[in-house]
């Protein structure tokens, strides 16, 4: 979202925001709004700012969630950096940032093209509806849902080797999840059906507030459809490919639900992610002070994508305008 | 699920009338296209096909069929045992009472939260904005060791009302991001009209902005519900019994159970599923003009 904007809102001068001709609203003035802001306050710490502070502090502790907690500084941190699964739980990040990110915008833009460009235009409008449904469907179901059927669809006698017998590709058979080789790449592929619907249906939102005359001008400069693609329709939706990509990196850096039904992190880890390896230290190894000690680390990592993000979003926007 | 919302006006542009100006597609290469893509959206529906072609099917018939064969009978004794094993009925309540009070309360908090920082622009209100848009990127993973230890403590554990107010606070972070941008270009003179006829803020809210912020308010509380029941790290840890449970949570916990066959998952994954279908189908048009495009006003 263009940040800078709607997060300032545009200036307005002071005086004509408070039109006040009695002396009791100009007492309560700007002031009283803040009794507004009390409700969500309150549950803002209560359920947010408390526990983010409860858990850096359990970070530096070690405790097995009964009796107290012993302070042990920055001992969880020295063995987290020498802690192979903790480093190979972040690598796996980047896998889950291609397979969530990358590839769904790449796709994202190339079908929402397709869709918007070509079949709403030279077919129906409903059939470019009905066919971004398709995509878009697996972003409406509980993902844990989604993940058990992928689970059992990618099982050694599951669905697909059934499918790969069947059209004579039998050689190929596989346990896809089981097997530390394919399992990531097979969790990848999963990530990519699940995430795919998100940017096509922004992308084609986008598409609709680009001006046709845009196209007609630079059709008559003799330029193709791929020119036209890539000088108007990628210039012209970049805020949207900002949003998508912002919201897509955070997600796959928090990703748990997918993780927790198809493989529990394994096999041999090569699968796990931070969020599951936090949530796994916490609540079957029992070491909250260790676990708290990775969802810090993850959450550090997060605010600074988001802050580069939206600082990067910023820059671009003010060289558009000329600033 | 990662969406952004935007005010839908902008989403409902009319398409224009098209010029024939793309001579490149004219002919086959359409027809190409659409096939492509076509075969695309078949391929995202595979899984469906297979839950639906497993889910009637016996175990015995599985077994001998395997995962492709067409069911021999109609069988519908795996959906029922799913149905009864899980008390389902209770699991859909649970999902509905959470995701429902979520939706509501987490709309009326953002409300107000954004009415005092974009009408009411109080001070700081660009630094509370940011708070409010990290906090609906943190990881559940920071918030939930101390949310369980304190629940425990004081007795919410393992209720719904736990999870209940843990989510109105994460999805109102991002309802009053989204409303404060909103209100922050809601027409003045509406509010200073009203003001003139001797509102106070309270009514203001309620006679003013609430009723033309309605349509966004809708599809803010449609996300809301869907978000919220489709949530799965806080609803497994906060509730471990079965009459609390959510469906997601219910579905997962039975996984790998080994009276779970493959019928019986794939049973109990299309009676999951089919709450979220229909709400997809209900509010398909409110979703396509929400999902959008958010970046620009």
């Amino acid at each position: 979202m263009a940040l800078s904007e709607t997060v300032a809102g545009p200036e307005r001068p002071a005086t004509s925001t408070e039109p006040t001709p009695t002396g009791r609203k100009r007492r309560s003035g700007n002031a009283g709004y803040w009794l507004y802001l009390l409700p969500g306050a309150v549950l803002f710490i209560l359920v947010i700012g408390a526990p983010l502070v409860g858990t850096v502090y359990l970070s530096l502790t070690k405790w097995s969630g009964v009796g107290d907690p012993t302070f042990i500084g920055l001992e969880n941190y020295r063995n987290l950096f020498q802690d192979e699964i903790f480093w190979t739980s972040f690598k796996n990040t980047l896998a889950m940032i291609v397979a969530m990110v990358v590839v769904p915008t790449l796709l994202g833009l190339v079908l929402a093209a397709a869709l918007f460009d070509v079949i709403g235009r030279k077919f129906k409008p409903r059939t470019a509806a009905a066919l971004r449904a398709a995509f878009y469907l697996p972003q409406v179901l509980p993902v844990v849902v989604a993940g058990i059927v992928w689970g059992w669809i990618l099982r050694p006698d599951g669905a697909f080797n059934s499918l790969l017998d069947a059209v004579g590709l039998g050689a190929l058979r596989h346990d896809w999840l089981g097997d530390p080789n394919t399992a990531m790449p097979s969790v990848m592929a999963v990530m990519i059906w699940v995430q795919i619907g998100y940017p096509v249906v922004v992308f084609m939102a986008a598409l609709q507030r680009v001006d046709p005359e845009l196209y007609e001008a630079a059709e008559v400069d003799g330029a193709n459809w791929f020119r036209r693609f890539r000088a108007i329709t990628l210039a012209q939706i970049r805020p949207e490919t900002f949003v998508v990509a912002l919201t897509c990196t955070i997600a796959a850096l928090k990703v748990f639900g997918p993780v927790f039904a198809l493989t529990r992190g394994g096999p041999e880890n090569t699968t796990n992610v931070p969020s599951y390896f936090a949530y796994y230290t916490f609540f079957k190894k029992l070491q909250v002070g260790y676990g708290s000690a990775i969802s810090t680390v993850l959450t550090l990592i997060i605010i600074v994508v988001a802050v580069v993000f939206i600082w990067l979003q910023y820059r671009n926007e003010r060289q558009d305008r000329g600033v | 699920m990662t969406v952004t919302l935007t005010p839908a006006e902008n989403a409902v542009t009319p398409r224009r009338p098209q010029p024939a100006r793309d001579r490149h597609h004219r002919g086959a290469s359409r027809w190409i296209v659409l096939v492509l893509v076509t075969l695309g959206a078949l391929a995202m529906l595979v899984p469906f096909v297979f839950m639906l072609l497993n889910a009637f099917k016996s175990p015995g018939d599985y077994s001998t069929g395997g995962p492709l064969s067409w069911p021999t009978e109609f069988y519908t004794k795996g959906l029922r045992n799913y149905w009864t094993q899980v008390d389902f009925p209770l699991k859909l309540w649970n999902s509905a009472l959470i995701a429902g009070s979520v939706a509501v309360l987490g709309v009326i908090v953002s409300l107000l939260n954004a009415y005092a920082l974009g009408i009411g622009r109080v001070r700081g209100r660009l630094w509370i904005v940011g708070l409010f848009l990290l906090a609906n990127m943190l990881p559940q993973e920071s918030l939930i060791y101390p949310l369980y230890y304190v629940a425990k403590q004081i007795g919410l554990y393992n209720t719904q009302l736990s999870v209940i107010i843990i989510f109105t606070v994460i999805q109102s972070a991002f309802g009053t991001y989204l409303l404060a941008s909103v209100l922050g270009t809601f027409p003045r003179s509406l509010l200073e009209a009203a003001a003139l006829d001797g509102a106070g803020k309270w009514k203001i809210l309620w006679r003013v902005v609430f009723p033309n912020l309605r349509p966004t308010l809708a599809v803010l509380l449609i996300f809301f519900f869907i978000w919220t029941w489709n949530e799965f790290l806080i609803p497994l840890v906060m509730l471990i019994d079965n009459s609390t449970q959510t469906i997601p949570v219910a579905l997962a916990s039975l996984q790998g159970d080994r009276l779970m066959d493959a019928p019986t998952t794939n049973a109990g994954a299309l009676i999951s599923l089919v709450p979220a279908i229909l709400f997809f189908l209900i509010f398909q048009r409110t979703l396509s003009r929400g999902i959008t495009a958010g970046a620009e006003k």
